[in-house]
């Protein structure tokens, strides 16, 4: 590679740096663009809109996933539709909110619910299917209601897995809601997706920005996960691999 | 072909090239129903080159990060130290966005095909990489013990009993990849590579036209599922496995 390419990369690359800490004006002329209060405001946004549709896929496949792992049943099921998220064509899923539902904050927040649910789905019930049966006969010998057995037996146990599918889908989530401008919420990806605005300096800005949000998002999750595996199941891991 | 047939033929791939125009001319198509049966069957050619485009990137992702995957695989198989980095990188990869991946390869590489394979790739890397991984770990101690008892040298096992009895992990990790593939090339159209993203993007608002190029790329993750889990059927027909 010769150093004149060398440099114009870099030269984009400071660019980009520079359009995330001062504003300057749009390609389309009269706005101000740029600089970190914008930068702050479809950040914040993004993760709004992130933060909504996990929850809300966590609320609705943590407790699914928990009884149908508990009971034993619907194994197929639960496959079969983690199975299926991953076929769901992202920029797909976008389009049929523009095109059926109606675009803005909500509907987008339920498409991407769409896409978190799957893989917490599918990790909660395999998770709680893996535990040691022997850890909740044990529980049930010393007393334990159902309710008891899964909040206090099952999900620590369960959680490591679990959160491994939390994961999965905050990464697709926050993938996704880069497109999520073209349904009329304004998130990061807006920088990436109207170049006529903000220029190829915004446009590698946003990219630089949503990766750093993903890596960072996926590194807390990371950290999270280890402070809920239980101590035992850690000792446990420690041995088997000593 | 006569010279009025002639006319009709370019009249209609004008037509195909034009959405908005084509809208005004049925009634189905104007009122943006459901799914304009007609208007499917008239322009279904427009879709197959995106198609086409949509499986060679689906394709050569998964065949490329099939290989480097393999390698860093074999790679780190006796050195078990290499796993948590080599993990941790892909796992980076994994995590960017790919459509923020196509515009940080954009100064690099440029628009494209090239640009859009790369990310892609990237993607595939890590699933394929730990399935490979978790089926090496899988074969039992005593399988190899057998092979070294019969003078099997550490290549010999390795390729005659470790990957084999591999198989049904590493095709659990081609199909997740493969079918993740798929739904993701759909974004290739912001690199600049085309495919079924690109009929897609080209009026978000016309439902037929996203029911058509959404179910195709629908249609095509499954049936690269099912054609894996019948070579899957037919290399190790005695064992079933969950991915990790």
């Amino acid at each position: 590679m010769s150093s004149l390419v060398l440099a114009s990369i870099l030269d984009s690359f400071s660019g980009a740096i520079d359009f995330i800490f001062s504003q300057r004006e749009a390609t389309t002329g009269g706005v101000e663009v740029g600089g970190l209060g914008q930068v702050w405001e479809l950040t914040k946004e993004h993760i709004k809109l992130s933060a909504l549709a996990l929850g809300a896929g966590i609320a609705i496949a943590l407790p699914v996933g928990l009884v149908l792992g508990h009971r034993g049943r619907g194994e197929l099921l639960a496959v079969a539709i983690g199975n299926a998220g991953r076929a769901i064509p992202e920029l797909a899923l976008i389009a049929f909110i523009v095109a059926f539902v109606g675009v803005g904050l909500l509907n987008v927040t339920i498409a991407l619910m769409v896409l978190a649910v799957p893989p917490i789905l599918t990790n909660t019930f395999v998770a709680v299917r893996q535990v040691d049966r022997n850890a909740v006969e044990a529980a049930r010998g010393m007393g334990m209601t159902e309710a008891e057995v899964i909040a206090k037996v099952e999900l620590p146990l369960a959680a490591p897995t679990i959160m491994t599918g939390v994961r999965t889908a905050a990464i697709n989530v926050i993938a996704t809601a880069a497109i999520a401008p073209l349904a009329g919420v304004v998130t990061l990806g807006d920088l990436i997706l109207s170049r006529n605005v903000y220029g190829d300096e915004g446009v590698l800005a946003g990219a630089i920005l949503v990766a750093t949000l993903a890596i960072v998002v996926e590194l807390g999750l990371a950290a999270i996960q280890r402070a809920v595996t239980p101590r035992g199941l850690k000792l446990q891991r420690a041995a088997a691999a000593a | 072909m006569t010279a009025a047939a002639q006319t009709a033929a370019s009249t209609i791939a004008q037509l195909g090239e034009d959405f908005f125009q084509e809208r005004d001319d049925s009634g189905c198509v104007a009122e943006n129903g459901t799914f304009c049966f007609d208007w499917a069957v008239d322009n279904f050619d427009r879709y197959v080159t995106p198609l086409l485009q949509h499986l060679v990137l689906v394709l050569v992702s998964v065949v490329i990060g099939f290989a480097i995957a393999f390698g860093l695989a074999l790679l780190s198989h006796r050195r078990r130290w290499l796993v948590p980095p080599i993990t941790g990188a892909t796992g980076v990869l994994y995590t960017v966005p790919s459509i923020a991946f196509f515009f940080l390869l954009l100064p690099i590489t440029g628009r494209g095909f090239d640009t859009a394979i790369i990310a892609l790739t990237a993607y595939t890397l890590q699933i394929i990489y730990r399935n490979i991984v978790a089926g090496l770990a899988n074969v039992p101690e005593s399988t190899k013990d057998s092979g070294r008892g019969m003078g099997m040298t550490d290549r010999q096992l390795l390729w005659r009993v470790e990957l084999p009895l591999a198989v049904p992990e590493i095709i659990a990790g081609l199909r997740i990849a493969t079918v993740s593939t798929v739904a993701l090339a759909t974004l290739a159209v912001f690199a600049g590579a085309g495919g079924l993203g690109e009929e897609i993007y080209a009026d978000l608002t016309f439902k037929t036209n996203v029911v058509i190029a959404g179910g195709l790329a629908v249609l095509m993750a499954i049936a690269f599922d099912v054609l894996l889990i019948i070579a899957q059927r037919l290399v190790v027909p005695w064992r079933t496995v969950r991915p990790v």
